[in-house]
C-alpha cells in the first residue's frame, strides 16, 4: 500500500501563526509518514499542550491531544499495551523539558519505541511570550524583562544524559532533511528523539537565525550521515577534525587536511560520548550565545543505536512468564492456592 | 481468676502480637485459614509498626495480626478474647485490645531484663507496671525454650529454631479452641511441602504446641467456637487489595481485554501493584511509571488503545492525578480509579485508614467533571466492586473512582472463588470499522448519552481525542451551546448510570423510624453496632452505600421514610453533607470520627442510642 501525503492531512485547518516553523513540520510529518507507507490506522499522534501540540488535530491519524507534560507518558501506555501501533509524540521545549521533564528522561531510561517530535522554539508561544527552559540565558521575554537568570537545557545533552539512544536535530523549514530524520526515527527501534530547530515568528522571530538563516546556515551548520566524512560549508570546503580531546574545524586543502583526515560519522557506536561533542557544538552553557564560533551545529542523526526497547521488553516478558506457568484464568489461579470447599 | 471451663461462643477474636520478624501474620492466617475451613467466618486485620526496621524488641517493631473467627463475623473486633504476645513490648503495645477476663499468653523466655529494658519497662514486673494482676488469666508459657528443646535433635542453627517460635503458640492456641491439628498440618504441608526439613520441623513445633496445653494448662478457659454452614463452594482467603487486583483480572477476563495497570507505589495501595505484577502469566501488563501523573497517563494511553486500563494509587495520588482524570471525563475513555484511602491531608497517616477523600474524589477536578464514585465495603467485596467498576468503565465510557481504604486493603476474609459464568456480562461500548461512514466520535446513544469508543487500529475510524472542548464530529469547538450541550451529556451519561445499579437495600426493621447510613469500608462496624443494638431491642434500619455518584435511584425515596437519619462516616460528614446537597431539606445526623482508626462498634452503638 503506498501513501500520499494528503492521506494525512486530517479534514482541519491548521492554525499556527503566518510564518510560523510548525507549518512545515505538519508538512513533514505528514510526508515522512507517507513514505514510511505505514497505514493511517496503524499510527498515532500523541501530543501535550502547547502550540506544537495541536498536531494531532492536523494528522488523519488515530490521535489525542493530553495535558500539559504528559503526551510522553500517554503514548508510553499506549505503546506498551499495543506494540503493533506506530506511535509519534508531538511536543514542544515547555511541554516536553519543563513540565513534562520528568517523563521525557524516563521514556528515554525505558528505551520505549516513540517518535518524539521536539519542537524547539525556545519560547512559550500559545501563553505569549515567556521563556522556556531552553531560551539562552538573559533572554528578554515577557516573565523576564531584564533577562533570564537561568541557564538552558540543550536538548541532545538531556537525551544522551538520560540514556537516550537516538537523537537527530532538523531546521523547520529544512523539510527534505526533516523527513529524512523523522523517517530514521520511526526505523529505529527505542526511544528517538528529533529536535526540530522551529522559528515563532511573533515572540521570538529569529531565534535560531544565528545558525538557521540562509546567509550563514552553510557555514553554522553541518549535516551529520553515517559513514560519512564530516564535511560542510557553502563551498563543502570544510571539515571536521580531532584535535586531542576536541573537536576541530579546519579547512580542506589549507596545511596539507585533505579528505581522508576528516572524522567519518559512526551514528551506531555505542558509547555516547563522542555523540554528545558532536551534538554540542556550537552551544555554551549559556546557549548558542558564547559558543565557539568555529564549530557549526550537528543536523542530520547524531545518535542512532538499537538497544532493547521496553514496549518489547514487556510483552516478551509476559509472554515468557505464560510459558511458565500452567494457570490461564483468574479461576485457575485461585484455585491453585490455598482453598477449602464447602458442600 | 477462677473456674476454668469450655466456652461455648459465636465468635471469637484472638491477637497474635510480637516482633516484626516473629511470624505474627502467618500465625494468624494459619489459625484463621483453618476456622475458615471449619465452616466460620473470618476477618482478619494486620497491625504493623510505623518504623520500616525498628530495633528488635522495640516498641516501634511490634507487628500485630487480629483474627476474627465464628458467626456473623463482619469486623476483626474492637478487643481480642485471647492475646498472645511473644515479649514485653509486644505486651505493652497490644494488652489495651485484651477484653478483661480474657486470655493472655506470653513466652515467659523472653520476659527477661533485656527485653523488658527494650520495651521501656522500668521496674522487674511488667505485670504490675501495666496494672494487670487480676484483670486477665495470665497463661504464662516458656515458648521459646520449648520451641528449643523440641528442635534439639534435628540440627538447625539457633536462628531457624527461633524461626519456629510462632508455630509453638500456633500449636498452644489451637488446643485452646479445640482445632483439630490435621488442618494446620495441611496448611503448613502446602506452604513447606518443598522444603521437607522446614515441615517437619514446623510439625512437631505445633504438636508439641498443643500437647505443651493439653499437658500443663487444664485450668484455663478453652473455646468451642460455633459455626454456621456457608454457601456451597470452594474458598480462599483474600486480603482486600489482592481481591481488587483480582476483581480488575475477572473484569478483563469477562470482556475478552488486555488489563493495563499504571501505578506509582503509594502506601496503602501498593499491594494492588504487586499482586496484578505477578500475574503477567494471565497476559496482565503493569507500568510502575516514573510518578502518579504518570501512573494515570500511561493507564489512559492503554484505555485508548482498548485496553482494560487502570491506576492504583492513596489520596496524595490522587490530588496528583486529578487532572488527568478531567481528561479521561473529557476524552471520554473508560478508566478505572483506585483510591486506597489512607488518613491525610498531605502525607497524613500512611498506614492508617480514613474515609476523607470522598469529596476530593467527587469534585476535585477543575470544570464541570462528572464521573461515577463508588466504594467497597468488606475485603472480599473489593473484588465485585473492581469488577463492577471495570464493567460500569468500559460499557459507559468513563473513568470510574472506586474508594476502598487502608482497613479493607489489609484486612482479609474468605472469597468464594467465583465461576466466571455466574459474573455480569460486559460489553465495551467500541465502534467497529463496518461504522467508518458515519463514525463520529462523540455521537452517542440517545438513551445512555455513551459514545462509542474506537480503537486504534481500526481501519477508517481515525479521530483525534483530547482535553479540548469539541463537538460532535471531534474538532475543537468554543461554540457555547455545544459546551454547554457537552457539559449537560456528560452529567447525563453519568446520571443515566443510576438506571444500571442496584437499588439501595435496606436492613433491619420495617417498622423502625431510625436509619443508619454509612458508605463504603465502614460496613461491618456499622452493621454489627445495629444488630447488637437490635438484639437489645431497639428498632432499627440500615442502609449502607456502595454506590455514590450517582446515588442509587431510590435514595431520596427510602431517606425520606425515616424520622431520624443517623450518618456514620471516618470524615468530617463528607457524605451527610453530599447526601443534603442532593436531597433538598433532608436532615440528618451525624457520628464521625477522624482518628486514622476503624470505628469502634461500641461507638457507634453509643451513638445510636444518643440520638
Amino acid at each position: 500500500m503506498s501513501y500520499t501525503q494528503a492521506d494525512f492531512k486530517s479534514d482541519q485547518p491548521l492554525k499556527f501563526c503566518a510564518g510560523c516553523g510548525d507549518h512545515a513540520v505538519a508538512a513533514s510529518m505528514q510526508k515522512a509518514m507517507a513514505e514510511l507507507g505505514i497505514a493511517p490506522s496503524q499510527t498515532a499522534v500523541i501530543s501535550g499542550i502547547g502550540c506544537s501540540s495541536r498536531m494531532p488535530y492536523y494528522m488523519n491519524t488515530y490521535g489525542m491531544h493530553t495535558i500539559h507534560g504528559r503526551g510522553l507518558a500517554v503514548a508510553t501506555g499506549l505503546k506498551t499495551s499495543r506494540p503493533d501501533l506506530t506511535v509519534w509524540n508531538v511536543s514542544g521545549d515547555g511541554d516536553c523539558l519543563a513540565i513534562g521533564g520528568n517523563h521525557f528522561i524516563h521514556a528515554m531510561r525505558r528505551n520505549i519505541d516513540l517518535n518524539i517530535i521536539l519542537f524547539n522554539n525556545k519560547i512559550y508561544g500559545l501563553t505569549k511570550g515567556q521563556y522556556s527552559p531552553t531560551s539562552d540565558r538573559g533572554l528578554v521575554s515577557k516573565s523576564s524583562p531584564w533577562g533570564t537568570v537561568e541557564d538552558p537545557f540543550c536538548p541532545a545533552e538531556l537525551c544522551l544524559g538520560a540514556r537516550g539512544n537516538f537523537f537527530a536535530r532538523a531546521i523547520d523549514a529544512d523539510i527534505k532533511n526533516s523527513v529524512e530524520a523523522m523517517k530514521a526515527a520511526v526505523h529505529h527501534k527505542g526511544a528517538a528523539v528529533v529536535e526540530m530547530l522551529c522559528n515563532c515568528v511573533i515572540f521570538a522571530d529569529g531565534i535560531h537565525k544565528l545558525v538557521t538563516d540562509s546567509s550563514v546556515r552553510a557555514d553554522k551548520t553541518i549535516l551529520l550521515e553515517d559513514g560519512k566524512p564530516m564535511i560542510y560549508g557553502k563551498n563543502r570546503d570544510k571539515g571536521l577534525i580531532l584535535d586531542g580531546w576536541d573537536i576541530k574545524s579546519v579547512t580542506i586543502g589549507e596545511n596539507g587536511i585533505t579528505e581522508k583526515d576528516l572524522l567519518v560519522h559512526d551514528a551506531k557506536k555505542a558509547d555516547p560520548t563522542f555523540h554528545l561533542k558532536l551534538a554540542m557544538m556550537g552551544y555554551s552553557p549559556y546557549g548558542y550565545a558564547g559558543a565557539d564560533d568555529n564549530l557549526p551545529i550537528a543536523l542530520g542523526v547524531i545518535r542512532d543505536v538499537e538497544a532493547p526497547t521496553y514496549d518489547w521488553a514487556v510483552n516478551d516478558q509476559i509472554e515468557d512468564v505464560k510459558g511458565k506457568k500452567k494457570q490461564r484464568t483468574l479461576r485457575d489461579l485461585l484455585l491453585s492456592g490455598d482453598t477449602w470447599e464447602v458442600k | 481468676m477462677e473456674n476454668p471451663k469450655i466456652i461455648e461462643t459465636p465468635e471469637v477474636v484472638v491477637r497474635f502480637s510480637g516482633d516484626s520478624g516473629d511470624g505474627m501474620q502467618l500465625a494468624g492466617t494459619i489459625f484463621s485459614t483453618v476456622a475458615a475451613i471449619l465452616g466460620n467466618e473470618i476477618s482478619t486485620f494486620p497491625d504493623y509498626p510505623a518504623e520500616m526496621r525498628a530495633p528488635r524488641g522495640s516498641l516501634g517493631g511490634v507487628s500485630s495480626y487480629q483474627v476474627h473467627v465464628g458467626k456473623k463475623v463482619y469486623t476483626p473486633g474492637d478487643a481480642c478474647d485471647v492475646l498472645i504476645a511473644m515479649n514485653p513490648a509486644a505486651l505493652k503495645q497490644n494488652v489495651k485490645y485484651l477484653k478483661k477476663g480474657g486470655v493472655l499468653i506470653y513466652d515467659t523466655d523472653t520476659f527477661v531484663k533485656s527485653e523488658l529494658d527494650k520495651a521501656k519497662f522500668t521496674t522487674a514486673d511488667p505485670f504490675e507496671e501495666l496494672a494487670i494482676a487480676g484483670k486477665f488469666q495470665l497463661v504464662p508459657v516458656p515458648i521459646s525454650e520449648s520451641t528449643k528443646s523440641s528442635l534439639a535433635d534435628t540440627g538447625m542453627d539457633a536462628k531457624s529454631v527461633a524461626r519456629c517460635r510462632n508455630i509453638f503458640a500456633v500449636g498452644f492456641v489451637f488446643w485452646l479452641f479445640n482445632r483439630p491439628l490435621e488442618k494446620a498440618e495441611e496448611f503448613l504441608t502446602s506452604k513447606f511441602g518443598k522444603k521437607p526439613e522446614v515441615l517437619a520441623a514446623n510439625i512437631k513445633v505445633l504438636t508439641d504446641g498443643f500437647n505443651y496445653g493439653a499437658n500443663t494448662h487444664a485450668s484455663v478457659s478453652t473455646y468451642r467456637i460455633e459455626s454456621e454452614k456457608a454457601a456451597p463452594g470452594i474458598y480462599c482467603d483474600v486480603k482486600g487489595n489482592a481481591a481488587t487486583a483480582y476483581g480488575l483480572v475477572a473484569a478483563a477476563e469477562k470482556a475478552g481485554l488486555k488489563l493495563f495497570l499504571g501505578s506509582y507505589p503509594i502506601t496503602p495501595a501498593t499491594d494492588i501493584l504487586h499482586e496484578l505484577s505477578k500475574l503477567k502469566f494471565l497476559g496482565v501488563t503493569t507500568v510502575q511509571a516514573e510518578d502518579e501523573i504518570a501512573g494515570i497517563c500511561t493507564a489512559i494511553g492503554a484505555s485508548f488503545g482498548g485496553a482494560l486500563a487502570a491506576t492504583s494509587t492513596s489520596g496524595p495520588g490522587v490530588a496528583l492525578k486529578s487532572e488527568a482524570i478531567g481528561l479521561a471525563v473529557m476524552a471520554e475513555l473508560p478508566l478505572v480509579v483506585i483510591d486506597v484511602m489512607r488518613g491525610g491531608p498531605s502525607t497524613g497517616l500512611p498506614t492508617k485508614t480514613e474515609q476523607t477523600d470522598l469529596l476530593q474524589c467527587l469534585y476535585g477536578r477543575n470544570g464541570e467533571s462528572p464521573a461515577v464514585v463508588m466504594a467497597a465495603s468488606t475485603p472480599v467485596d473489593c473484588f465485585y466492586s473492581a469488577y463492577n467498576a471495570s464493567k460500569i468503565a468500559l460499557e459507559h465510557n468513563t473513568p470510574v473512582i472506586l474508594l476502598t481504604d487502608a482497613f479493607l486493603g489489609n484486612g482479609s476474609s474468605s472469597l468464594r472463588i467465583p465461576e466466571m459464568d455466574q459474573l455480569p456480562e460486559i460489553k465495551p461500548a467500541v465502534a467497529s470499522a463496518d461504522m467508518a461512514d458515519s463514525y463520529e466520535p462523540y455521537a452517542r446513544d440517545a438513551e445512555t448519552f455513551v459514545r462509542l469508543k474506537a480503537v486504534p487500529g481500526t481501519e477508517g475510524l481515525m479521530h483525534r481525542l483530547g482535553g479540548l472542548e469539541k463537538n460532535v464530529h471531534g474538532a475543537i469547538s468554543t461554540d457555547p451551546n455545544v459546551h454547554q450541550q457537552m457539559v449537560n451529556n456528560r452529567q447525563a451519561k453519568i446520571d443515566y448510570i443510576a438506571n444500571c445499579i442496584p437499588a439501595l437495600e435496606v436492613k433491619g426493621d420495617a417498622d423502625a423510624d431510625t436509619l443508619v447510613v454509612g458508605w463504603g469500608g465502614t460496613y461491618g462496624h456499622i452493621s454489627a453496632a445495629v444488630e447488637n443494638l437490635r438484639a437489645e431491642g431497639m428498632k432499627l434500619a440500615q442502609a449502607h452505600f456502595s454506590y455514590i455518584s450517582p446515588l442509587p435511584k431510590n435514595t431520596e425515596e427510602v431517606l425520606r421514610k425515616y424520622k431520624n437519619i443517623l450518618c456514620c462516616e471516618l470524615n468530617n460528614g463528607q457524605f451527610a453533607g453530599y447526601l443534603r446537597s442532593k436531597i433538598e431539606g433532608i436532615s440528618i445526623k451525624q457520628f464521625n470520627e477522624v482518628k486514622g482508626q476503624p470505628f469502634q462498634i461500641s461507638d457507634i452503638e453509643a451513638a445510636i442510642k444518643a440520638l
